[in-house]
C-alpha cells in the first residue's frame, strides 16, 4: 500500500513499532470490524480504532443519545442529543479521521438480523450492556467462526476477554446461560464510573489491533477483571468447556436465540 | 572499500525525527532481502539515530558519511523482512 504524505504522518508512530510498520499499517486499513452497541464501550473502542486506522467500521445500535448517556460515552456530545447514536458516533469519528468508512446501522440486533449484520466483518467488537446481546453476540461468532472481543462493565469493575471460535473458549464455556432476569441489577442499581468504559474500551481495541496485526497475545483462554476502586487486574483462566452447548461436541443451541425481554438496559 | 552501488536511494533532506526514520523504514520495507538504501539526509540527530534504530530492526549499517557542510549519506542493507 502506498500512503500519502498525509498519511505517513498521521501514522508515523505506528509506523515506527517494528511490529507494526508500514505492513502491518496496511493491515490495518485493510480490517473491517464491527462494533456492536455506540455505548460506554462502543464509543471509545470506535475512537481508537478510527485514530488507528482501520479501513471500515461498522457500528450496530439503535439508541439516540441522551444527556445521561455524556458522564461516560465519549463519542457523542450536548450538540447530538436526540440523535441516533450511530450517527452522532459517525460524525465524531470522520471529524478525528476522514480515512476511515463509518458504516452506521441503527438496528436492534436479533436472532434473523446478525449474521447479515456481521458477515462482512472479519472482527466483532462485543460493547453491549445487556445479557440477551451479549449471547446471542457470542452464538453468532461460534456459528460464522468470527472472533470476538468481548468487554462488559458495571459499578467499578470491568471485564474483557477475546472469544476465537475453534482455539479458544466460547462466552457460554465461560457463563453456560444468562442469569435470571431478577438477578441482573435494576436500572436504579446500575451505577457505572464514567472512565470504567474508558479503561475496557481502551483494553478491546487493543486487542483488536493484535488481532489484525497477528501480534502479541490475545486473551484467549482468559478473563481480565479490572477493579477501579482498588485499582487491580485480575487474569482467570478459562478452559473451553467440551461440553458447551453452542461451541462442544455435541451442541444442543443450533440456532441462535433471542432471550426474553424484561432484562434492564441502563440508558 | 569498493563503491556500493544502491538499489533505491531517499532524499529525506529537510525532515526531522521521527519522519526521518519512518521515511528511511518505508524504503526499507519495500525492498528484498540483500538490497541496498542509500539515504541522503540533513538531520544531525538523524545520522546517528537512524543507523541505531536500524541495527535494533535487524538491518545492516554498511556506512554513515558526512558529505559536506550540511548532508550526510548512509548506506543500508536490507537483512532482515
Ligand atoms: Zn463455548
Amino acid at each position: 500500500m502506498d500512503f500519502t504524505e498525509d498519511q505517513i504522518l498521521r501514522y508515523s508512530r505506528h509506523i515506527i513499532l517494528p511490529e507494526v510498520g508500514g505492513k502491518g499499517q496496511a493491515k490495518i486499513a485493510g480490517a473491517r470490524v464491527v462494533i456492536v452497541g455506540a455505548g460506554g464501550l462502543g464509543c471509545p473502542v470506535g475512537y481508537y480504532l478510527t485514530a488507528a486506522g482501520v479501513g471500515t467500521l461498522a457500528l450496530i445500535d439503535d439508541d439516540t443519545v441522551e444527556l445521561s448517556n455524556l458522564q461516560r460515552q465519549i463519542a457523542h456530545s450536548v450538540d447530538t442529543i436526540g440523535m441516533p447514536k450511530v450517527e452522532s458516533a459517525k460524525k465524531t469519528f470522520n471529524a478525528l479521521n476522514p480515512d476511515v468508512t463509518i458504516v452506521p446501522v441503527k438496528v436492534r440486533i436479533s436472532k434473523d438480523n446478525i449474521l447479515d449484520l456481521i458477515r462482512d466483518y472479519d472482527i466483532v467488537v462485543d460493547g453491549s450492556d445487556n445479557f440477551p446481546t451479549r449471547y446471542l453476540i457470542n452464538d453468532a461468532c461460534v456459528m460464522s467462526g468470527k472472533p470476538l472481543v468481548s468487554g462488559a462493565i458495571l459499578r467499578f469493575e470491568g471485564q474483557v476477554t477475546t472469544l476465537i471460535p475453534g482455539s479458544g473458549p466460547c462466552y457460554r464455556c465461560l457463563f453456560e446461560e444468562p442469569p435470571p432476569p431478577g438477578l441482573v441489577p435494576s436500572c436504579q442499581e446500575a451505577g457505572v464510573l464514567g472512565v470504567l468504559p474508558g479503561v475496557i474500551g481502551g483494553l478491546q481495541a487493543a486487542e483488536v489491533l493484535k488481532l489484525i496485526l497477528g501480534k502479541g497475545e490475545v486473551l484467549k483462554g482468559e478473563l481480565l477483571i479490572y477493579d477501579a476502586l482498588r485499582t487491580t487486574f485480575r487474569k482467570v483462566k478459562v478452559p473451553k468447556n467440551p461440553s458447551c452447548p453452542v461451541c462442544g461436541e455435541n451442541p444442543s443451541i443450533k440456532e441462535l436465540i433471542d432471550y426474553n425481554e424484561g432484562y434492564c438496559a441502563p440508558q | 572499500m569498493a563503491e556500493i552501488s544502491p538499489d533505491k536511494r531517499v532524499d529525506i533532506r529537510g525532515l526531522v525525527c521521527p519522519y526521518t526514520f519512518v521515511k528511511a523504514k518505508l524504503a526499507i520495507e519495500s525492498m528484498e532481502t540483500g538490497q541496498i538504501l542509500e539515504i541522503l539526509l540533513d538531520y544531525d540527530e538523524a545520522a546517528k539515530s537512524i543507523p541505531k534504530s536500524m541495527e535494533a530492526h535487524g538491518q545492516q549499517v554498511l556506512k554513515v558519511a558526512k558529505i559536506n557542510d550540511t548532508d550526510w549519506v548512509l548506506l543500508i542493507r536490507k537483512a532482515k523482512e
